[in-house]
């Protein structure tokens, strides 16, 4: 029981360990707006979604990227699951608020509204799955660029303390697709993954 | 003669005052000591400091229902900022991550003495190649986000393998900062008491403060729905509590509703309020007797034999009313008659005697609430036969006459006319037909007729059980069933050999044959163990070497692991941490969880979990285990197992005690009576009462307990009176003092009935056993023994 709270040191670390975000200079060409609603209504459409993904990590302290692949399944409205197949095994499932990390036997659940760092690395993806453009909006300054055919949102998280960790989130897709996900966090590590279908 | 009366009375009065003195100044005991053994063997003495002491034995589980999700939140953390501040809770946890900084920066301070995985080979060139190349995959994966910003200090992953190693069991999940229960219903709390958890006055307390922090969490709260919000408690202490509580009430209400009772019986009997009180004596004696004789002997009292004691020895409620009912011929027969103590007094006595064989058989046992019991009765009613025998006669005043009750005893006989033509083999085939069937049916339920677990004894509704099991699921907080013990005779020595036991209990992890275990070097390793570590990690030029050397092929940029290097160099020079470094972090309270500290030993105790697809671990295996490993001071303790077989120890001695008891009576039956036959008919209605009850028992599907056990002991004591009596009035061929005899029997059992049949409505289990053992079984002692006896049919009086 009061493991529990040991068990989750390791999140509270990730705050800690932030350093100011370099203020990168977002390109951002102004798209009517109506582009952004339409793209938002064709996701929220989709009640479910399975795409495969391939990661790549780049961290500062590796001189070759960390790369991992598997499957992303989305159940509307707030059901994501991320299941990493190489180069291990594991699950990660976001639902209710509630994050689980599950690898072998062992399972780690973690409250998002306690780890709120932790909101924009899945909250970004989920909402954007979701169409919810006010959830995206309470948490980011968006930024739509692009055409229905072929968009990119930026996301910026609105708080300074969550900016500290997170620096932006880039998404691009195609109408109610998402083709990649480029997080780039403020100590200057960066990950990009890179979404399709999946295969029957 | 007056003045002999005077002095009798006088002697009794002081006999009453010394035996209240003591009663009045006895150490009296509400804790569950009355069940555990009175001479434990070392496993038990573990089995019995944990379920007294025991970390476990401390935790009052608490839910807070009802309402909105926000307001549980609110409440549960309201309460729990109160109770941190109450000295007489050691920790309250309700998932605040309070001392989290506190432990993370300890646990991350110290991580090269904690971590069980440093040694000079990890930090080797090619272990650290192995090490970071590990941490590099688990970077890949989404717990990567976790691992990631502590690369720099940690690149070998020693934090989250503590980490690991703590938190074998998830926990429950947390919303709005608080614990909540799997379906989000109850937000959660678990309190840990300072006092042990038998300390039942000091349990009382904490649930008190518990009870007031929620009604002023609730009273601050400003939400609307908060008066909705409900608490419930569970655990060890709570139920102590309760149980206490509830035998007192229970005993209370059914002592006083059975006291009016017989009181009301005994003055629509006797129509006589000096006789009334009088009868009464003879009952209070026996009752402040029988507790000064247990404070004596025993040197305190517990509160389960104050509970049944006095229902026990109801049976000197009979002594008076034979007293009254049978003298009342004398005041005309005083010429010619027998006095009573003449006629009738031997009678009492034997069927007193032989009540104190029967009782004598408890006295030995291991289990001390019976002790208690078996010692409490016997001088209860020897006093009562005493004082009924010598202080009524000496306070009897003169031309008392009680109301005449022969026609109650005529209408008696008159019913049971029919019952008694049966004679000769036909009565003997109706007996054996009738213990025939009885035995039959035990012998079909023979498998299911011992209910052999200690719950069973548990004053606690099933409900509240299965309310409790609810909470420890909810809080993942499975009682545990199971645990390995290592004693040593310092607490590095015992941590030493937790240490040694770790890898062959890894092994049973891997073989699934357990889920997991949990030890106390998980937060604190033995002081060799830091010394091994610490000793080798290398210096810093050889450590750097290393580094160069590992990450040639892992593409890493060692000038950024320069946190790495002087935190390693750090830790060679760093004192060994021990216990009072935990001080201020929660691994305090879980460190002390695990440990057990005796008088001469310190105890390692290593709780093991359930294998995810079984509900039990496999004992045998893992002593099996502990064997191979050469751990020979190991013990595993399977702590219901245990605790049961305490349980059934207790019964099967007890039921061998008792049927010692029938021989005794036998005996002394035989040497009083000296005709086998009449023996035979003082014994065969009590022994069939016996048999019919518990043959009715187990048709109900009542599985028998130990108090069962006492209550048929019970229906022995009372119904040899009733057989003994019947027997003295063959002898004395007398028509109308046998209609006497019979109206004081009914009157008697009427009583015992009453009284006991009481009992059977409480809501305390172990009160019902008694009452629908003895309430049954004393009607039909006195049916069987009224149709056996031999009597002639009474001639018609005109």
């Amino acid at each position: 029981m009061r493991r529990r709270a040991v068990g989750l040191l390791l999140l509270a670390c990730l705050c800690a360990a932030g350093f100011p975000a370099p203020t990168g200079a977002l390109a951002s060409v102004a798209a009517p707006s109506g582009d952004l609603d339409e793209v938002m209504s064709l996701l929220a459409m989709r009640g479910h979604g399975r795409v495969e993904f391939v990661e790549q990590q780049f961290l500062a302290i590796l001189d070759h990227p960390v790369e991992s692949s598997g499957e992303l399944r989305y159940d509307a409205p707030d059901r994501l699951e991320k299941r990493t197949l190489l180069p291990h095994p594991e699950s990660m499932v976001l639902a209710g608020g509630v994050l689980t990390v599950q690898r072998g036997e062992r399972r780690r659940v973690v409250d998002l509204q306690r780890y709120p760092q932790i909101q924009p690395f899945v909250e970004s993806i989920r909402a954007t799955l979701a169409g919810d453009r006010g959830a995206l909006e309470r948490l980011f300054h968006v930024d739509f660029a692009g055409s229905v055919e072929r968009w990119t949102l930026t996301l910026v998280p609105r708080d300074p303390q969550l900016a500290k960790t997170v620096a932006r989130v880039q998404i691009g897709g195609s109408r109610d697709q998402l083709l990649h996900v480029e997080i780039r966090e403020a100590n200057g590590d960066r990950s990009l993954m890179t979404l399709r279908a999946a295969g029957p | 003669m007056n003045r002999q009366r005077a002095g009798i009375a006088a002697l009794w009065l002081c006999c009453l005052a010394v035996a209240a003195v003591i009663v009045a100044r006895a150490h009296y005991i509400t804790d569950l000591s009355a069940f555990l053994p009175a001479a434990p063997t070392p496993t038990q003495q573990l089995l019995v400091d944990q379920l007294r002491n025991g970390p476990a034995s401390r935790l009052i589980l608490i839910a807070i229902e009802q309402g909105d999700a926000g307001t549980r939140a609110r409440v549960s953390a309201a309460m729990a900022a109160r109770l941190r501040r109450d000295a007489q809770f050691s920790s309250v946890n309700n998932g605040e991550p309070l001392t989290a900084q506190r432990d993370r920066d300890f646990l991350f301070q110290h991580r090269y003495l904690l971590s069980d995985r440093v040694s000079a080979a990890r930090f080797s060139a090619a272990g650290l190649h192995a090490a970071i190349e590990d941490t590099i995959e688990g970077l890949a994966s989404p717990a990567g986000l976790m691992l990631k910003s502590l690369l720099p200090q940690d690149p070998t992953g020693e934090m989250l393998h503590i980490i690991d190693q703590l938190e074998r069991t998830p926990g429950p999940a947390t919303r709005d900062g608080v614990w909540i229960s799997s379906g989000g219903e109850r937000a959660l709390m678990v309190a840990q008491t300072a006092a042990g958890g038998s300390d039942t006055d000091a349990q009382a307390s904490a649930i008190g403060a518990v009870r007031a922090a929620f009604a002023a969490a609730v009273r601050g709260s400003s939400a609307g729905g908060a008066k909705a919000v409900q608490l419930t408690l569970s655990g060890p202490g709570v139920f102590a509590v309760a149980a206490r509580a509830k035998i007192e009430r229970a005993a209370v209400r059914l002592s006083i509703a059975g006291g009016l009772l017989v009181v009301t019986l005994l003055f629509t009997v006797y129509r006589s309020l000096p006789a009334l009180a009088l009868g009464l004596a003879p009952v209070v004696s026996g009752a402040v007797v029988g507790i000064a004789a247990v404070a004596l002997g025993f040197g305190a009292v517990h509160g389960i034999t104050l509970g049944f004691g006095i229902t026990l020895i109801g049976e000197s409620v009979d002594y008076s009313i034979y007293f009254f009912v049978q003298s009342r011929r004398l005041p005309q027969q005083q010429a010619g008659g027998l006095s009573w103590q003449r006629a009738w007094w031997p009678t009492v006595r034997l069927g007193m005697l032989t009540s104190v064989c029967g009782f004598a058989s408890l006295l030995p046992s291991g289990f001390p609430g019976l002790a208690q019991l078996g010692l409490y009765s016997i001088s209860g009613l020897i006093a009562a036969a005493l004082v009924t025998r010598y202080v009524l006669p000496a306070l009897l005043p003169a031309g008392l006459v009680i109301h005449d009750v022969t026609p109650l005893g005529l209408r008696a006989a008159r019913l049971l006319l029919p019952a008694r033509r049966l004679r000769g083999s036909r009565l003997a085939a109706s007996c054996v037909a009738l213990a025939g069937l009885a035995l039959a049916v035990l012998h079909g339920h023979e498998a299911t007729l011992w209910n052999r677990e200690l719950a069973a004894l548990s004053p606690i509704s099933r409900a509240d059980q299965d309310a409790d099991a609810q909470l420890r699921s909810d809080l993942g907080a499975a009682d545990v069933r199971d645990l390995v013990i290592i004693p040593g005779p310092t607490l590095e020595s015992a941590l030493e050999a937790a240490e040694h036991a770790a890898p062959a209990l890894q092994s049973l992890v891997d073989a699934r044959v357990i889920g997991g275990f949990d030890s106390p070097v998980n937060y604190l390793p033995s002081a060799a163990a830091e010394e091994a570590r610490r000793s080798g990690l290398p210096d810093a030029a050889r450590l750097r070497e290393n580094l160069r050397q590992a990450a040639t092929d892992l593409g890493l940029r060692t000038e950024l692991l320069q946190p790495f290097l002087s935190d390693v160099e750090a830790a060679r020079h760093a004192p060994l941490v021990g216990v009072q470094d935990l001080q201020g972090t929660s691994l305090r309270a879980g460190f002390d969880a695990l440990i057990l500290h005796q008088r001469d030993r310190w105890n390692a105790l290593l709780p093991l979990h359930p294998p995810l697809e079984a509900q039990a671990v496999d004992t045998a295996r893992v002593r099996a285990a502990l064997e191979r490993a050469q751990i020979p001071e190991a013990r595993v303790l399977d702590l219901k197992q245990e605790s049961d077989a305490l349980y059934a120890g207790y019964l099967s001695e007890a039921i061998r005690l008792s049927l010692a008891g029938i021989v005794a009576i036998l005996v002394l039956l035989l040497a009083t009576l000296r005709s086998p036959l009449r023996v035979a008919r003082v014994l065969a209605p009590l022994l069939l009462a016996v048999l019919c009850v518990a043959a009715a028992l187990a048709l109900f599907e009542v599985q028998l307990t130990i108090l069962h056990l006492v209550g048929m002991l019970l229906i022995v004591a009372v119904g040899s009176n009733y057989a003994l009596f019947f027997d003295r009035q063959a002898s004395l061929h007398e028509a109308r003092s046998e209609s006497l005899t019979l109206a004081s029997l009914l009157i008697a059992n009427a009583s015992t009935v009453m009284g006991f049949g009481l009992l059977s409505f409480s809501r305390v289990p172990v009160l019902v056993a008694l009452g629908t053992t003895v309430a049954p079984g004393a009607f039909l002692a006195l049916l069987f023994a009224a149709v056996l006896s031999r009597t002639e049919p009474l001639r018609s009086h005109a």
